[in-house]
């Protein structure tokens, strides 16, 4: 930067010039705030961002936000032979066997259900269904062929009731009806993510820990022929509704595609390094070549390597370990070739004066040398790829990127992409700190 | 006590050297155990991610050349159209390209306030630095296509969803690099700001950012490099953009090959392009501060 002092003598050319460079600076100052802010103002057009508050779902966000800490559990009637059956989350994994329900559910000729503070609704035998709500009363409704017939209580309709000739919604606080001419349906909703542990068929669905923690440890085996924490074990293990060994599956590939693909690039990248890095080189147009190889990787890029890898190899996470493999080895030799550019001659000449041949004067005279800054750029490396190995996994159908992207796509298993983002969050931490330690361990050395 | 004294001398040089060599010989053993372990995790783990792919490794890599090969193939049999092809793509070139600058800029300026709420000795509440550290240590972990992916249900497609997950993204980045730049900052303009009663704004106004601005500049055009393969890859998963026409042009077959390789051609030539100036004017930055 010019210093006023450089361009003046005098006293009052002295304040010239700093009048300048203030005006000057009062320029800059002002002119790229309002050049960021033009940009903006750009970008608010150019995406539509007014349009967006129409297009945006807030409803969709409130299915999101409440169905990823909450479940429901339907009471469906089928108005046609009049089967009623009790399931979580409306799932066929998560149904009650015939005839059975939770507590709250009283099934028989007339089944009753307690949504709680005096909300009744009752299937009669008949096939109507009445909803007892207190303050305001009850609402009869009857499916028929034509249609529904509803009754309600006097007054204007309120605003939670929508009442047409072919379907019936009320909903409350408590709980939820709908009818239609096929089905008569209640939900209602629970904190927490249901049968996160066991399904229904488990005989240990519904035990409190204290009664899990006797049953592992002293009480007689339920079956058997397995050990109480076995059949635990495998409860949990294969929980047919979460799949806790498919998700940790898909968790391991996708660690194992960025250990793989950072470690497998390091290894590509280390002797090519020597031949990039100015003072190793052997010859200058190998140099040459072997630079514009390494920008030429780098350049392409992760995700055109990851189409291109598809092409040959099909979906799957070797697909996503090779992409991140090929990119990250331009990377790799990049920064290696940079770091053994740095390296201190007088070690590699101390240990040729004891008479050791290139290899041994390699080993002992550079790679102690670089051996830490090397090691801390693959381990930093290696937590940003267990990042980037989620989404590639998601393009290449490989890991918890890929499930990831199928729940979303159902768009209702809330819980299963809460519980999937939350698993993602603690793998990202968790090779956060890993990589961490293992810096301070091998490098420092304490 | 005499005879330790007496003896030490004597046995010294040899205590010495077999305690040296016993020292080699165990970290010897120790990294010989390490190289195994790690040889042994390598190849079991590329085992069984090849079990899982849909094709091998060897059975790929004679085809790894096939794609690449008949999309330029039939891209210069068909030059004369690429012009063309170039120009239906770029509007959705400009799109990434956009996403990648403002979620840059506006990560960047939420990772500043978030840098500077969390550095000993600049934050206004001290007592809250652990929580604004933590804050961008979370921006940090959550990975921008869980976040993509959820706007993506609630806003519809399109590039801001893209552009919010990234800017959050980058200003948990930023938070960190920034503050790390913060930490090196020279206090004493500071306090004299505050002895003649300069508010904290005005403090970080004229005793901060004019130490720190370059720093934050060169921080943020690395970020750029980055965010531009970030929103590329956003686009691929329904956020809009280049991504979003690498999608299809993956799916096309021999007789639109032309076109894919435009596509590519223009993501290439971007990423490329937003390398060079980056790097040219980070160089220039900092060899404009050299004495």
């Amino acid at each position: 930067m010019t210093s006023v002092a450089d361009f003046a003598d005098t006293p009052e050319r002295r304040r010239a010039a700093a009048d300048r460079l203030f005006a000057r600076k009062r320029i800059v100052a002002f002119g790229i705030p309002a050049l960021v802010l033009i940009y903006l103002a750009y970008i608010f057009v150019a995406f539509d961002v007014p349009g967006l508050a129409e297009r945006a779902r807030m409803d969709n966000a409130l299915i999101l936000m409440s169905d990823s800490v909450r479940h429901k559990v339907h009471v469906t009637r089928d108005n046609r032979n009049g089967a009623v059956s009790v399931a979580i989350e409306g799932e066929r994994k998560g149904t009650w066997p015939a005839g059975q329900g939770p507590d709250w559910v009283s099934l028989g000729e007339t089944t009753v259900i307690d949504l709680g503070r005096g909300h009744l609704v009752t299937y009669l035998p008949d096939g109507s269904v009445t909803f007892a709500i207190p303050d305001y009363g009850t609402i009869r409704a009857v499916p028929g062929a034509e249609g529904i017939t509803v009754d309600l209580p006097p007054g204007d309709v309120p605003a939670w009731i929508s009442a047409s000739d072919t379907r019936l919604g009320v909903t409350t606080p408590e709980g939820r009806l709908t009818v239609t001419r096929n089905r008569t349906e209640v939900f209602r909703y629970f904190w927490g993510w249901e049968l996160f542990f066991f399904t229904l068929d488990s005989p240990f669905h519904g035990k409190g820990p204290g009664e899990l923690l006797g049953l592992a440890l002293w009480q007689e085996r339920l079956d058997p022929a397995v050990s109480n924490v076995g059949a635990m074990w495998r409860g949990f293990w294969y929980n047919s509704m979460w799949r806790h060994a498919d998700v940790a599956w898909a968790m391991g590939e996708t660690v194992l595609m960025a250990f793989l693909g950072t470690f497998g690039a390091a290894l590509v990248a280390l002797p090519l390094a020597f031949v990039a890095a100015g003072n190793f080189a052997p010859s200058r147009w190998l140099r040459f070549l072997v630079r514009r190889l390494f920008d030429f990787v780098r350049g392409v890029d992760g995700l055109i390597w990851t189409i291109v890898l598809a092409r040959a190899f099909g979906p799957g996470p070797m697909t996503g370990a090779l992409a991140i493999l090929v990119t990250d080895s331009g990377t790799f030799g990049k920064l290696f070739s940079e770091a053994l550019e740095n390296v201190d001659d007088k070690q590699i000449e101390g240990v040729r004066s004891t008479g050791a041949r290139p290899v041994q004067r390699y080993r002992f005279g550079v790679i102690p040398q670089i051996a830490p800054v090397l090691l801390s750029q693959v381990l930093y490396l290696l937590e940003s790829n267990s990042r980037s190995a989620t989404v590639i996994g998601a393009i290449v159908g490989g890991g918890i990127g890929l499930m990831l992207t199928q729940a979303i796509q159902t768009q209702k298993d809330w819980e299963e992409v809460a519980y999937y983002i939350v698993l993602i969050v603690l793998m990202v931490v968790l090779m956060d700190w890993l990589s961490g330690w293992l810096r301070r361990k091998l490098i420092r050395g304490d | 006590m005499a005879e330790i004294t007496g003896s030490g001398p004597a046995g010294g040089v040899g205590n010495v050297r077999a305690d040296y060599l016993a020292l080699v010989r165990r970290r010897r053993i120790y990294s010989g155990l390490l190289l195994v372990v790690f040889v042994l995790l390598f190849v079991g783990g590329f085992r069984i991610v090849e079990d899982r792919n849909a094709g091998g490794l060897l059975n790929g890599l004679p085809q790894i050349l096939d794609y690449p090969a008949g999309l330029l193939s039939e891209a210069w049999a068909r030059r004369d159209r690429l012009p063309g092809h170039i120009a239906t793509h770029f509007r959705a070139l400009l799109e990434t390209v956009n996403i990648a600058l403002v979620s840059t800029l506006l990560g960047s300026l939420a990772g500043t306030v978030l840098a500077l709420f969390s550095t000993r000795g600049l934050a206004p509440w001290p007592r809250l630095i652990p929580l604004f550290r933590r804050l961008s240590d979370l921006f940090r972990a959550v990975p921008e296509i869980v976040i993509a992916l959820v706007l993506i249900f609630v806003l519809g497609g399109g590039p801001v969803p893209a552009m919010i997950a990234i800017a959050i993204h980058t200003a948990g980045a930023q938070g960190k690099l920034f503050s790390e730049v913060n930490e090196n900052a020279d206090l004493r303009p500071v306090e004299g700001l505050a002895s003649v009663g300069a508010a904290w704004s005005q403090r970080m106004w004229l005793g901060i950012f004019p130490q720190v601005l370059p720093n934050y500049f060169s921080y943020g055009l690395l970020r750029l490099e980055v965010n531009v393969r970030a929103s590329a890859i956003l686009g691929f998963v329904g956020a809009g953009g280049i991504g979003y026409e690498l999608r299809n042009a993956m799916t096309w077959g021999p007789g639109r090959f032309d076109e894919a390789a435009s596509v590519f051609l223009l993501l290439f030539v971007t990423i490329v392009v937003v390398d060079q100036i980056s790097s040219s004017t980070r160089a220039h930055l900092t060899g404009g501060r050299r004495p």
